[in-house]
């Protein structure tokens, strides 16, 4: 049986009816890393991706990447009917390669972050971001 | 040279709390001629800095019974460690003998005998003569008050947390962190913290709108100790919006943030700090990861999980202490901070025997204050019980039994849902049941009790959505509280499945039929975290069960299996 928004709203435990099984990522996600690194081998490195570890809002989830060095980051929601969430690029003059930015999640499911380096490398970090009924804090 | 672990002088339960003097059988010996309050304090000053710990008060100003949990279960990492040890295991683990007064304190067992001789805990005003006492040994002790402290009683509602504060206030606390407080909504939260005369601290408390720190609440505060800079540093409950009505606080984000505690620990020590303490209310298991992750904290004031500990669990270079909750415990930690860096600790977790601690006159008088305008209200007697009602445990506890079963009774439910929080005074066998005794156990801002058609499938979904908050293996992950209490059926969970595959074999007690995911089924249940919800407040309906029961008596709850304990 479909749960309605209604029916998540009636039940009185929470805000979001979001959250069941964690998503998997989509193929959608698969395709927008291979069109970012042109199936380059992606590694690990000094990218920093910081976002909550229990969303308070699924809709408006507050993420930040640092990638010192990168030429370019992306964000993907891996689960998202439309994983990309961002691309920014740096220009070479810039301060720092950090940005910050707030992301809608369908339900609890991993952020990835890319970061293409200066020697045409990639680096990847990822946070598991749980969107949950709530409601039972003690 | 020496390390610190060398340093730790922390002193056994049995010992360091009641001396060496033996204690035996309850039977043989009464509270007040086996105990001192002498004993209890006991304590040789050592260092220079002293730390006092208060956390999740909620609202109780005066003794009470308070049982521990049987059932604590901890995984992953934390499976079997302390916290997560209950009766007779705690009681190895620490040399605590059956029957005595640690044993009656910090476990579950015999309860209402062990109550009969030992009496009742807590008490502002008994928690004040201890505070004194470790004043007079030194005078310009830190008192820190974890939080959970503005929320729980029938007189806290009514004055919207005023009379905690006026009687923390008359304690004098340096500072304090938060959860429950924002319950209140944020309007009189912010009231009540600008009228604090001391810090009101949360690295964590962010502005929502902008992501930035929130201006009221300030990340730490410097003090000047035994001529020691100590850096006190707030960390509020992560989960606020999550676990309780984010529409109530809506201008205010939370979190672990860890690396922004991280930059607080390094920021206070570039400025000269020698000592770190962080007061917190992050629950235990997420202050033990908390610790391995944050470097530089010396000591982390633990709240939000309710533990008490008799001695502080290290973690790497830091010491967690767990000072227990709803004034059944106040936790010493001395200090000895040399040549910029914390060289050794000494620790003592102080029950609150409210017949043997003398009550502070002083302190008396202001609860008195308090609870005057509300005598009668509070005092109505609406019931006794024949059986010993407590909250604690993971998956159900008495006092949540007999609010389900009001639940479907006074709302015409065939399944009750409770919320898992953790605080709530008990009730013995043979004690009347007073509207206060109620409004403790269900007092809160969003205490409607609504009634509404769930599908099998769904409520399916919250037991495992509410088992990972609990069971999840990373603590992060974790929300601190108990279960979602059940009434009117039955399942099984096995804590060591993901989420999804927790959680089966649920039944309808009232048919003995499976769960039908496509069936709808009438829930009643209180606490919801959704605005406009409706119903009769859930004091209410309990009372009116109540009164009708006239005599309350329970069956043991067997309707929740678990396995992988």
């Amino acid at each position: 049986m479909k749960l309605t928004r209604r029916d998540a709203l009636a039940i009185g435990l929470g805000a979001t009816a979001v959250a069941m099984l964690p998503l998997r990522a989509s193929a959608a996600a698969e395709e927008a890393i291979a069109a970012f690194t042109g199936g380059a081998e992606v590694g690990a490195g000094d990218i920093t991706l910081t976002a909550p570890e229990i969303a308070e809002n699924g809709n408006t989830v507050p993420v930040s990447v640092e990638a010192p060095g990168a030429g370019s980051i992306i964000i993907l929601a891996t689960a998202n009917p439309t994983p990309g969430v961002a691309r920014f690029n740096f220009g070479e003059a810039a301060g720092s390669q950090a940005a910050s930015t707030r992301i809608r999640l369908a339900g609890t499911q991993d952020v990835l972050a890319i970061a293409q380096m200066a020697d045409g490398s990639f680096i990847q970090t990822k946070s598991t971001v749980k969107v949950t009924i709530g409601g039972c804090g003690g | 040279m020496i390390s610190r672990r060398d340093f730790l002088q922390v002193g056994m339960a049995a010992s360091a709390m009641v001396g060496a003097s033996g204690f035996g059988n309850w039977a043989r010996l009464a509270a007040q001629q086996s105990l001192t309050q002498d004993q209890l304090l006991g304590f040789d000053t050592f260092g220079n800095v002293s730390l006092i710990h208060v956390t999740d008060i909620h609202g109780q100003l005066m003794p009470i019974y308070f049982r521990e949990p049987e059932i604590n279960l901890g995984v992953g990492a934390a499976r079997g460690q302390m916290p997560h040890v209950t009766g007779a295991d705690f009681r190895r683990a620490y040399g605590i003998e059956d029957g005595s007064p640690s044993a009656y304190a910090m476990t579950y067992n015999d309860f209402s005998a062990l109550a009969k001789g030992y009496g009742k805990v807590g008490g502002l005003d008994r928690v004040s003569t201890v505070i004194n006492a470790i004043r007079a040994d030194r005078p310009d002790a830190l008192l820190l008050d974890g939080g959970d402290t503005w929320h729980g009683s029938y007189t806290c509602f009514q004055t919207e947390g005023q009379d905690m504060v006026n009687v923390m206030n008359a304690l004098k606390p340096d500072a304090m962190t938060f959860h429950w407080e924002f319950t209140l909504g944020s309007d009189r939260v912010n009231e009540l913290v600008e009228s604090l005369p001391y810090a009101a601290l949360g690295q964590n408390i962010f502005d929502a709108e902008w992501d930035e720190p929130a201006e009221l609440f300030k990340p730490y505060k410097f003090f000047e100790r035994g001529g020691v800079k100590v850096a006190v540093i707030g960390q509020a409950f992560p989960y606020m919006p999550i676990a309780n009505p984010r529409w109530m606080f809506p201008e205010y984000s939370f979190g672990i943030r860890d690396e922004n505690m991280q930059a607080m620990v390094d920021e206070v020590r570039s400025m000269g700090a020698e000592c770190v303490v962080v007061l917190s209310h992050n629950g235990f298991d997420v202050d033990k990861k908390m610790a391995g992750r944050v470097t530089g904290i010396d000591v982390i004031l633990s709240g939000h999980t309710h533990d008490a500990l008799p001695e502080p669990v290290q973690v790497e270079q830091t010491f967690i202490v767990a000072s227990g909750s709803n004034g059944k415990f106040v936790s010493r930690v001395d200090l000895d901070v040399r040549d910029g860096r914390m060289m050794g600790l000494k620790h003592k977790l102080i029950p609150i025997f409210s017949d043997v601690i003398a009550p502070d006159p002083v302190i008396t008088k202001v609860i008195e204050d308090q609870r005057a305008p509300y005598a009668d209200q509070l005092s109505e007697v609406i019931g006794r019980t024949d059986t010993l009602l407590y909250r604690r445990g993971n998956f159900n506890g008495s006092w949540d039994d007999l609010i389900c079963d009001a639940l479907i009774s006074e709302r015409e439910a065939d399944i009750a849902m409770s919320p898992g929080v953790r605080w709530g005074p008990s009730i013995l066998p043979g004690q009347e049941i007073t509207r206060e005794d109620i409004w403790n156990v269900t007092s809160m801002s969003y205490g409607k009790a609504y009634r509404t058609e769930m599908t099998g499938e769904f409520i399916h979904t919250i037991l495992e959505d509410v088992g990972d908050n609990l069971f999840n293996e990373d603590p992060y992950y974790q929300q601190g509280g108990d279960m979602v209490r059940i009434g009117g059926m039955g399942y099984r969970i096995d804590i060591t499945k993901p989420q999804g595959e927790r959680i089966s074999d649920m039944t309808l007690l009232k048919t003995g039929e499976p769960i039908d995911p496509a069936k709808t089924y009438v829930v009643a249940g209180w606490a919801s975290v959704n605005e406009g919800t409706e119903g009769p407040q859930i004091w209410d309906v309990v009372e009116n069960h109540i009164r009708k029961q006239g005599t309350v008596q329970l069956d043991p709850n067997n309707s929740v299996q678990v396995v992988g304990a």
